[in-house]
C-alpha cells in the first residue's frame, strides 16, 4: 500500500476524534445549567440609561452557564489542597483576611469530627474573600457571575423566568432575610430548583459577584452633580429603579459595602461560563 | 539489522499529529475566551510567593500585605511585558484611567503631574508613575503611547499600562478603586492617586484630583522619597 494512505489515515482517524470531542465539551457541563440570551429589567440601572427611552426594555444579557448550587466546602477543600496559596495559612493578607475559612478546623480540614467534617462538606463554602472565590472558579475555567447575570438568574421562581412583580414571591424571599444568621447553614441543593434548574440562589447564603465593585450606587438620580462627575470618570452612579424589590437591594447594599479581601460567615459563592459565540445567541 | 518500512514511519508521524490536534481541540472549548482565560489562569498558578522572573538584583520576598502579590502581565507603552514586583525598589504612585475618557482622566494625569512638578529634581527621579487603563479593548500599547505624547509624558518616569479585563479587576480590587463599565467604552470608575513604597505596599492615597498637589500627600510622597 502506498505510504501516504496510512498518513491520510491517520489525519482523518485524528480529526474525527476532534469533532466528536468538542461537540461533547460544548453541550456537557455538569453542575451548570444553561441560561439563555434575554433581555432583562436589572434593579439597578445607569443614571444615564434612565433618561434613555431606548433602555426601557432593559439590558441585555448574552446566554451564559451558571452553577446550579453554590460552592461547598468539600469543593473547595479539594481546590485549596491542589492549590496550596489558597490554605488559609498560606495565603497573603493581601488577598483575604484574618478570617478567611475561619469556620474550618485546619488549613486543609473541615472539622476533627468525622461526623461535622462530613456534615460541613456538604454546606456552601463561607468565608472566602472575592480573591478567593475568583480563583476557584477560574482553576475550573469559570468565573464569577457578574451582577446583572446572577440577578436575571434570581428572578425566576420554579415556573416563572421572572417571578418578581409577584408580592408572594416577594414575601417569600424575604421571609429569609428575617431569619437570623446564627443557625447552621443547610446543606446545597436542598432549595427548589428555579425555572433555570439554578438551587439556592435564595434562602442560604449570600453570594459574590465578579463586578461587586462595579456597584456604585447612588439613592437618588439628582446626585449626579457636578462633584459626582469629578467622583466617577464617564457618567454618574447607578440609581435603584425597583423600590420595592428589598431582597435585592439587600444584596447591592451588602456587596457594595464589601472589599475583596473581605469574607463573612454567610457569604459563599457559585462560579458562571461564557458560552462560545456561535451558541451564545448575540445581540440582534 | 531490522528496517522499518517508511509507511510505518509516516502512520507514526501522521498518528502523533493527529494526537496534537486531538489536544488542541480538546482544551479550545474548554476555554471560551482563550487568551483572556489562558492569562489569568497562568498569573493565578504562579503562586504569589514564587519570585518573580525579573532579572532586578536580589531582593527580598513580596511582603504579604504588597499589591506586587499581583502577578497579572502587563504590557506598556511600548509592547514590553512586565510583572508588578519588578518594579519593586522605588517609591511609585499608581492610578488607573482610561485614554478615551473626556472628564477626570486628564484631571487624574494632571493631579500625578502636580505631584511631580512640586518635588526637587533628585526627588522627581526617584519618583516613578504608573497609569493602567480599564479599557483592556480600546488602549492598546499604541494607544497607550499616543496618549503620553498627546500629555507629554516623560516616559523616564511614566509608565502607562495595559493587562487583561480579570487582572484589571484584581488590581482595582488591591487598590482599592471601584470601576463599572458602561456602554461605549466608557467607564464610571473612582480617581485617586495611590502612593507605593519601594515594597508595594500602599502608603497614601489622595482622591483630590487638582494641578496643584494636594499638600497632605505631597508631604507624604516627600517622605517616602527621603
Amino acid at each position: 500500500m502506498h505510504p501516504r494512505i496510512f498518513c491520510l489515515i491517520g489525519t482523518a482517524l485524528a480529526s474525527l476524534l476532534c469533532t466528536t470531542n468538542s461537540a461533547l465539551a460544548d453541550t456537557a457541563m455538569p453542575g451548570y445549567q444553561l441560561l439563555p440570551a434575554g433581555r432583562f429589567n436589572s434593579a439597578l440601572s445607569d443614571a444615564e440609561n434612565v433618561a434613555n427611552a431606548e433602555n426601557d426594555a432593559g439590558l441585555w444579557v448574552d446566554a451564559f452557564a451558571l452553577m446550579d448550587k453554590p460552592v461547598s466546602n468539600s469543593e473547595f477543600l479539594r481546590f485549596v489542597i491542589t492549590h496550596a496559596i489558597w490554605q488559609r495559612d498560606k495565603v497573603p493578607s493581601v488577598f483575604a483576611e484574618a478570617r478567611y475559612l475561619q469556620h474550618w478546623a485546619g488549613p486543609t480540614r473541615l472539622s476533627v469530627s468525622t461526623d461535622e467534617a462530613a456534615n460541613m462538606a456538604q454546606q456552601p463554602v463561607v468565608n472566602v474573600s472575592w480573591f478567593a472565590a475568583s480563583a476557584y472558579c477560574e482553576s475550573v475555567n469559570a468565573r464569577l457571575p457578574r451582577w446583572i447575570e446572577w440577578e436575571y438568574a434570581a428572578a425566576a421562581d420554579e415556573t416563572r423566568a421572572d417571578a418578581r412583580a409577584d408580592p408572594a414571591w416577594r414575601e417569600r424571599i424575604l421571609s429569609w432575610y428575617s431569619q437570623p444568621s446564627n443557625t447552621p447553614l443547610a446543606a446545597v441543593g436542598q432549595g427548589p430548583a428555579n425555572f433555570y434548574g439554578v438551587q439556592d440562589l435564595h434562602g442560604l447564603i449570600w453570594e459574590w459577584t465578579e463586578d461587586y465593585a462595579a456597584m456604585l450606587v447612588s439613592s437618588d438620580n439628582r446626585e449626579q452633580n457636578e462633584q459626582n462627575r469629578l467622583k466617577f470618570c464617564g457618567a454618574g452612579a447607578l440609581s435603584i429603579d425597583d423600590k420595592e424589590g428589598y431582597a435585592v437591594l439587600m444584596r447591592v447594599a451588602m456587596l457594595s459595602s464589601l472589599r475583596a479581601r473581605d469574607t463573612t460567615a454567610n457569604l459563599g459563592f457559585r462560579c458562571a461560563r461564557s458560552l462560545p459565540s456561535q451558541a451564545a445567541g448575540k445581540q440582534p | 539489522m531490522t528496517r522499518y518500512h517508511p509507511s510505518l514511519i509516516l502512520f507514526g508521524l501522521a498518528f502523533l499529529f493527529g494526537c496534537a490536534l486531538l489536544l488542541f481541540a480538546n482544551q479550545a472549548p474548554q476555554a471560551p475566551q482563550p487568551s483572556k482565560h489562558s492569562q489569568a489562569t497562568q498569573a493565578q498558578s504562579r503562586t504569589p510567593r514564587e519570585p518573580s522572573p525579573s532579572p532586578a538584583p536580589a531582593r527580598t520576598a513580596v511582603p504579604e500585605d504588597s499589591v506586587y502579590q499581583l502577578q497579572a502581565r502587563f504590557t506598556n507603552q511600548d509592547n514590553a511585558e512586565f510583572v508588578l514586583a519588578e518594579r519593586a525598589g522605588g517609591v511609585q504612585l499608581v492610578a488607573m484611567f482610561y485614554s478615551s475618557c473626556k472628564y477626570v482622566c486628564p484631571l487624574i494625569i494632571g493631579s500625578a503631574r502636580g505631584v511631580q512638578k512640586a518635588l526637587t529634581p533628585k526627588e522627581q527621579a526617584k519618583l516613578q508613575i504608573l497609569l493602567v487603563s480599564f479599557d483592556t479593548v480600546r488602549d492598546t500599547p499604541a494607544r497607550l503611547k499616543a496618549t503620553a505624547a498627546e500629555h507629554k509624558l516623560d516616559l523616564k518616569t511614566w509608565t502607562l499600562a495595559r493587562t487583561t479585563q480579570a487582572d484589571v479587576r484584581k488590581l482595582a480590587a488591591l487598590l482599592g478603586l471601584r470601576y463599572r463599565e458602561l456602554a461605549e467604552g466608557e467607564f464610571n470608575h473612582t480617581s485617586e492617586l495611590i502612593l507605593l513604597d519601594a515594597n508595594g505596599r500602599i502608603m497614601a492615597r489622595t482622591d483630590k484630583m487638582t494641578p496643584i498637589a494636594d499638600p497632605e500627600f505631597l508631604a507624604k510622597v516627600r517622605a517616602a522619597l527621603k
